[in-house]
């Protein structure tokens, strides 16, 4: 598993070159022409630039436009207006043999593999290789480079088909390093795969960028996938960016409806269904008010409860909580019962902690 | 049964053989480029070129609509023109091939669209060109689908060529007509039929043997 890796040819002092956008998506849209006549808009003016070496995900229910999105970026699709610029070419503007160049050097790796049933591990990793006009011997010891940079080695003769989801996708992988690519496009690539290998698959593509400094660019609909490795966030619905920025600013305080519901999924952090049901939106004389609080950072260990109880001597009921990480740093959220007749001096106390606090209603 | 029957059927089953597998032959090469064009030049596909298509596919059609004792008398002219003369083996070939060629085309055709449009993007991601999708992609991908299709268009040549028999083409139809029929020999005609079952089972088994072989698809115990 860990092969030597030092050879996509640059070294960490250019690595720490400040970071410039390796792709970069100017106003662009895209419409296709529907089945009924009627165009079917799937991108509208989306601007967005992957610096080069960061990891960027994009997270959007299905049919937001994510796949689209990702398929600009190789020129699979082309934009209806707008500039998809990759490395310093526009991707659109490119001639089909230039173009076929330009991929060599942006990797895919897809939902389902997409590796030929008839080619066993090696033979699918050498493909892009015999396409791009590579002597035999050079395929065969980059083949070798790929398949212990995966972890393959002794699979190397297997078929796809006596391969796990998750050697699949390694082999995927693999064959999208074969040409040196200088960007990953990753379109759903765990989507298929249990949690556990998910884990492993996300673990080799943060090595992949950690140690070659390849960029990725990366669409899905977890949000596990998002928290685990991307550095960087984009929120996609309805054809449009709706929020964007450092993963841990847009999730532990989201600003949009699209965000939060993403959030909604994770554990711990959607209100238990004996609270919800009899959650209502006026307080009542003996209600007591719901309050979810976010622990950031460098609070989110701190013992604020107990100071409360303590400082204030106010006692809150615990409804939920949970303790996660979202890109490295940890994150919790605690949803708390409060009297009604604290509830200013119990949030005076918590902002002044730094901690973020929202009503979300109130229970009898 | 007299060794004279014996050398008559052993000439004719070679008689067979031999047109089955020249006009295969030839059929598959031109079936080959023309089944991959058919299932590639469609709309948005890798050769678009969707008006040709049509028109292809209604020549191919037109063939194949066209019951095969009609076809055989129709092209005469053109049978003589290529081959030299109208009666015989080598006569028969070329109504066998103009037969086989849009049959296996269509085979062909079908076998590619089987053929996973994943794998179609993968390769375009990569940066192959069309042309090497199509020998490096769709080909080998669905090469088991081929193979069992051409053991079916060869099967069918094989009911072809025992109605060439009814035209003077040689082979097993041939003697099965003249003798069987015409010389009142039903053990003649059995004898053909037996021959003609063997050859068919023999083709399938191969056929079959080898898509299994070449199909990595299925995990091979």
């Amino acid at each position: 598993m860990n092969a030597p890796l030092g050879y996509i040819g640059d070294t960490p002092a250019q690595r720490l070159v400040p970071a410039q956008p390796i792709v970069r998506l100017e106003k662009v849209s895209k419409t296709f022409p529907g089945r009924d006549g009627q165009p079917v808009t799937a991108l509208r003016e989306i601007d967005l630039a992957v610096p080069q070496g960061s990891i960027l995900g994009v997270i959007g229910r299905s049919g937001a436009g994510k796949s689209t999105l990702i398929r600009l970026v190789n020129g699979l699709e082309k934009p209806s207006s707008g500039k998809v610029i990759v490395d310093g070419a526009d991707i659109a503007a490119l001639p089909e043999a230039a173009l076929r160049h330009a991929r060599r050097s942006i990797g895919m790796i897809f939902q389902h593999f997409n590796l030929l049933s008839s080619r066993t591990a090696a033979q699918n990793i050498a493909l892009p290789l015999e396409v791009a006009g590579f002597d035999k011997a050079e395929i065969r010891t980059r083949v070798e480079e790929l398949l212990a940079l995966v972890g393959l080695t002794d699979k190397r003769n297997r078929y796809p088909s006596e391969l796990s989801g998750g050697q699949k996708q390694r082999v995927g992988i693999a064959r999208a390093l074969a040409t040196k690519p200088k960007v990953l496009l990753s379109d759903e690539a765990t989507s298929a795969l249990d949690p556990e290998t998910t884990r492993s698959i996300l673990d080799l593509l943060a090595r992949i960028n950690d140690e070659l400094g390849l960029t990725i660019l990366l669409i899905t609909h977890e949000m596990a996938v998002i928290r685990n490795i991307a550095r960087e966030v984009a929120v996609i619905e309805g054809g449009r960016i709706v929020e964007q920025g450092d993963v841990f600013e847009v999730f532990t305080r989201p600003q949009h409806e699209v965000t939060r519901s993403f959030l909604a999924d994770e554990s711990g952090r959607a209100l238990p269904p004996y609270v919800a049901s009899r959650l209502q939106t006026e307080a009542t004389p003996d209600s007591q008010a719901v309050v979810r609080i976010g622990f950031r950072g460098p609070h989110a260990t701190d013992p604020v409860l107990a100071r409360l109880a303590r400082d204030l001597n106010i006692e809150t009921n615990i409804l939920s909580g949970s303790v996660d990480e979202i890109a490295g740093r940890p994150f919790g959220t605690l949803v708390v019962g409060v009297p009604e007749a604290s509830l200013s001096t119990t949030l005076d106390f918590l902002k002044k902690h730094g901690l973020d606090t929202e009503v979300l209603g109130h229970v009898a | 049964m007299s060794p004279e029957m014996i050398r008559l059927i052993a000439n004719s089953t070679g008689e067979t053989l031999y047109m089955v597998a020249v006009s295969a032959l030839i059929a598959t090469l031109f079936g080959l480029p023309l089944g991959v064009f058919l299932a590639t030049s469609a709309k948005g596909e890798l050769f678009a070129a969707p008006w040709i298509n049509r028109v292809l596919g209604v020549i191919v059609n037109a063939t194949r609509s066209t019951p095969f004792i009609i076809l055989v008398v129709a092209i005469i002219p053109f049978t003589r023109l290529i081959a030299g003369t109208s009666i015989g083996t080598n006569a028969a070939i070329v109504p066998l091939t103009i037969a086989a060629t849009p049959f296996i085309a269509r085979l062909i055709e079908s076998a590619i669209r089987e053929v996973d449009q994943g794998l179609i993007e993968a390769a375009r991601a990569f940066g192959a060109s069309p042309l090497q999708i199509v020998l490096k992609v769709l080909i080998p991908e669905a090469l088991p689908g081929i193979v069992l299709g051409l053991t079916l268009a060869i099967v069918s040549l094989l009911g072809f060529s025992a109605m060439v028999g009814a035209v003077g083409g040689g082979g097993l139809g041939d003697l099965g007509i003249r003798y069987g029929y015409q010389r009142f020999m039903p053990e003649m005609m059995l004898a053909v039929v037996v021959v003609l079952i063997v050859l068919v089972q023999a083709v399938q088994s191969i056929g079959d043997r080898l898509a299994r072989h070449l199909n990595k698809r299925i995990r091979h115990a």
